[in-house]
C-alpha cells in the first residue's frame, strides 16, 4: 500500500536559515500521525510544502501517490488542511463559504448532502446563515474544519487545532478527529499539547531545528525513556525526610514533601524491592506507593534538549 | 470523493469575486456612478458653451464615453486589487491556494469578475446620463470591444498590483501614482488634438489613451487614432499584463512562500 504522504529529502531555506534539512519519512495510510516539535522546528513549513502553500528548495512530497508540484490538482484533492490561524472571509456566511469552498474543488449541488452532514456533525446548524465575522472563536474553528473537509480528502492535516480553544470544544474536536480516523482518513496532527498526541497518535515524528530527531510508534518513543518515577508515602511527616535516607536513595531522589517521597528509577538497574528494603532499614514504613511511567513530554524534552545542547556545544 | 469539474472550480472563484462586490454595491457600484455623474455635471456645465471637440457633438456628450471608460479603468482595477490584498492581509487567500484551482483559472476568475464590475458601473453611468443627454451609438461593436478590453486590462493589472502589494498603502500608491494620472491624462476630458505636439506624442505612449479613444469611436464614429491600431495596442497591453500576472501566479510570487 502506498504511503498517504511520502516526504523525500525535503530542504527549505529562508535566507541563511536552513528551515528543513533533508526531511524524509512516510505517513502510512489510515494512520493517526503526530508531527511534534518546539516552536520554529519546521512543522508548519513542512505542512505548507505538503499543501502547496510553499515550495521546497529540493526534494519532493507526494500525497496518496500524487506529487504536490507535478500533479498538484490530484494532490490537493487528496488533502484537507485545517490552518493554525483563525482566518475567515468576512464577506460571507457559513453556508456561502462552504458552498464556495466545495466549488473550488469542482463540486456543485451533488455535494450538498455531505456539506449538510458536516454542518450537522460540527454543530454549525444554528449558525449556518451567520456571517463568519460574527462567530465566536470556537465556531470559527469549526468552520475551518468544515472547509478543510468539503471535498472528503483522504488525508487531513490539523495544524494546532486545539490551540486556544476551551475544554469542551477540545473534547469535541478530539471526538470528531477520532471519528474521521475511524472512517478511514489519514490524520496528521501537529500540537503543542503532548498529552493530546499521546492520547490520539499511533506514530509520531519529532522535528527539531529542521531535522527529524525521532520517528517511531508512540510505544516505541515511550520506551526510549528507561526511567520511571516511584512515588511513596511514609509514616513520618518531617521536613528533614531527606536526611533520614541512605546515600544510595538520595542519589535517586527527585523530591520530598512532608511524608511524600519521589524517586527516579532506571527500569532495569533499580528494583522497587531494594528501595523498600532500604527505607525499612532507615526506619521508614511505607503506607502507600504508585509508579509513573515516562510520558511523551519527557521523551520529547529529552530529544529536543539533547539536540539543542549538542548543537550548542558544536557551535561553541 | 473523486476530483470534481475543473470548470466548476473556476466558476466558483469567479462567482465569489462577483458576489463579494455585489455585497457592497453602494461602495462598488453606486459611489463610482455618482462620482462620474458629478464630473459630468461640473465639467459639462462649466465647459458646455465654450468647448466643441467634435463637430456637432456637445461637450457633455463628448464627456460621457470618457467618464464611462474612466469608471471601467478605476473599478476594474479596484475589484481585483482590493479583493486580493484583503484576502492576503486577512489570510483567507489560503482557502483558494489550498484548492486545485490553477494559476490560469485564478487569473481568469479575478479578471472576469473585474470585467463584470467595470462594465456594470459603465452601463449604470450610461443609462443615467442618457436620461439627460442625447448620445449616438455609431459602432456598438467598438463600445463592447473596448469596454471588455479596458476592464480586462485593468482587472489583470489589479491582480498584478494586488500580488505585489504587501499593504494597503502600497496599493494606494499604485492607484494614485500610476492608474489615476494615466487615466486623467488619456483624453477623458479632451481630445489629444487640442494638446501641444509634445503632449500629443506623449499621449500616444499612454495605453489608456487607446482605450478611451476607441471607446469614444464606438459612440461618435470619430477618433484621434486609427481604431484598428487602438485595438492592437490594447490587445498587446492586455497580453503583456496577463503574462506578467500569470508568471507571478505560477511562481507563487508573494503568495506562496
Amino acid at each position: 500500500m502506498a504511503a498517504a504522504v511520502s516526504i523525500q529529502g525535503v530542504h527549505k531555506h529562508f535566507g541563511a536559515l536552513h528551515a528543513l534539512n533533508d526531511i524524509t519519512f512516510d505517513v502510512p495510510q489510515g494512520s493517526f500521525f503526530g508531527l511534534l516539535g518546539p516552536n520554529g522546528a519546521g512543522k508548519s513549513t513542512l505542512i505548507n510544502i505538503m499543501a502547496g502553500l510553499s515550495r521546497a528548495d529540493a526534494g519532493s512530497i507526494s500525497i496518496m501517490g500524487h506529487d504536490v508540484v507535478r500533479d498538484f490538482r490530484m494532490a490537493r484533492h487528496s488533502l484537507g488542511v485545517v490552518p493554525q490561524e483563525l482566518v475567515y472571509d468576512p464577506f460571507f456566511t457559513v453556508r456561502e463559504i462552504l458552498k464556495l469552498q466545495s466549488g473550488y474543488f469542482g463540486h456543485g449541488a451533488e455535494n450538498k448532502a455531505w456539506l449538510d452532514e458536516l454542518v450537522e456533525t460540527l454543530s454549525l446548524s444554528d449558525k449556518i446563515d451567520t456571517n463568519l465575522h460574527d462567530l465566536s472563536g470556537g465556531m470559527k474553528r469549526r468552520v475551518l474544519i468544515a472547509q478543510a473537509l468539503v471535498h472528503k480528502p483522504d488525508v487531513v492535516v490539523l495544524d494546532e487545532p486545539t490551540a486556544g480553544v476551551d475544554v469542551e470544544l477540545r473534547q469535541a474536536l478530539w471526538r470528531f478527529t477520532k471519528r474521521l480516523h475511524d472512517d478511514g482518513s489519514t490524520i496528521i496532527l501537529t500540537t503543542h499539547y503532548l498529552e493530546e498526541a499521546e492520547a490520539l497518535c499511533e506514530k509520531i515524528a519529532i522535528l527539531n531545528r529542521g531535522e527529524v530527531v525521532a520517528l517511531d510508534s508512540k510505544q516505541g518513543l515511550l520506551s526510549r525513556c528507561p526511567y520511571r518515577t516511584l512515588h511513596l508515602t511514609v509514616d513520618k511527616k518531617t521536613d528533614k525526610l531527606k536526611e533520614l535516607l541512605p546515600e544510595y536513595l538520595q542519589l535517586l531522589l527527585v523530591e520530598t514533601h512532608k511524608n511524600e517521597i519521589s524517586f527516579r528509577l532506571h527500569k532495569t538497574e533499580h528494583q522497587i524491592g531494594d528501595v523498600l528494603e532500604a527505607l525499612k532499614n532507615a526506619g521508614l514504613i511505607v503506607v502507600d506507593l504508585y509508579t509513573e511511567e515516562a510520558g511523551l513530554e519527557e521523551v520529547f524534552l529529552g530529544l529536543t534538549e539533547f539536540v539543542s545542547k549538542e548543537t550548542a556545544e558544536v557551535a561553541g | 470523493m473523486k476530483a470534481g469539474s475543473r470548470a466548476y472550480g473556476f466558476y466558483a472563484l469567479f462567482a465569489k469575486e462577483v458576489v463579494r462586490f455585489l455585497k457592497v454595491t453602494v461602495q462598488t457600484v453606486l459611489t463610482p456612478v455618482v462620482t462620474a455623474l458629478l464630473y459630468l455635471l461640473v465639467f459639462g456645465q462649466a465647459l458646455e458653451a465654450h468647448v466643441e471637440v467634435y463637430e456637432g457633438v456637445s461637450y457633455s456628450a463628448f464627456l460621457i464615453p470618457g467618464l464611462m471608460m474612466m469608471s471601467i479603468i478605476q473599478n476594474s482595477f479596484a475589484n481585483s486589487s482590493s479583493s486580493l490584498i484583503q484576502s492576503k492581509m486577512m489570510g483567507n487567500l489560503v482557502f483558494v491556494l489550498l484548492s486545485p484551482i490553477s494559476s490560469l483559472e485564478f487569473y481568469a476568475a479575478f479578471t472576469l469578475a473585474a470585467v463584470v464590475r467595470g462594465v456594470l458601473v459603465a452601463m449604470a453611468v450610461y443609462f443615467v446620463a442618457i436620461l439627460f443627454i442625447d448620445l449616438p451609438l455609431a459602432h456598438p461593436w467598438a463600445i463592447v470591444t473596448f469596454a471588455i478590453l479596458g476592464s480586462a486590462i485593468l482587472g489583470a493589472l489589479g491582480l498584478v498590483a494586488g500580488i505585489w502589494a504587501e499593504k494597503f498603502d502600497q496599493l494606494s500608491a499604485f492607484q494614485n501614482f500610476f492608474i489615476l494620472p494615466l487615466s486623467f491624462l488619456s483624453g477623458v476630458f479632451y481630445s489629444i488634438e487640442s494638446l501641444p505636439a509634445a503632449w500629443q506624442t506623449a499621449s500616444l505612449f499612454n495605453p489608456f489613451f487607446y482605450l478611451i479613444d476607441g471607446f469614444r469611436y464606438g459612440f461618435f464614429g470619430v477618433a484621434d487614432a486609427d481604431v484598428g491600431i487602438s485595438i492592437m495596442v490594447s490587445l498587446g497591453f492586455l497580453l503583456l499584463i496577463s503574462i506578467v500576472a500569470l508568471v507571478m501566479l505560477h511562481k507563487g510570487y508573494k503568495i506562496r512562500g
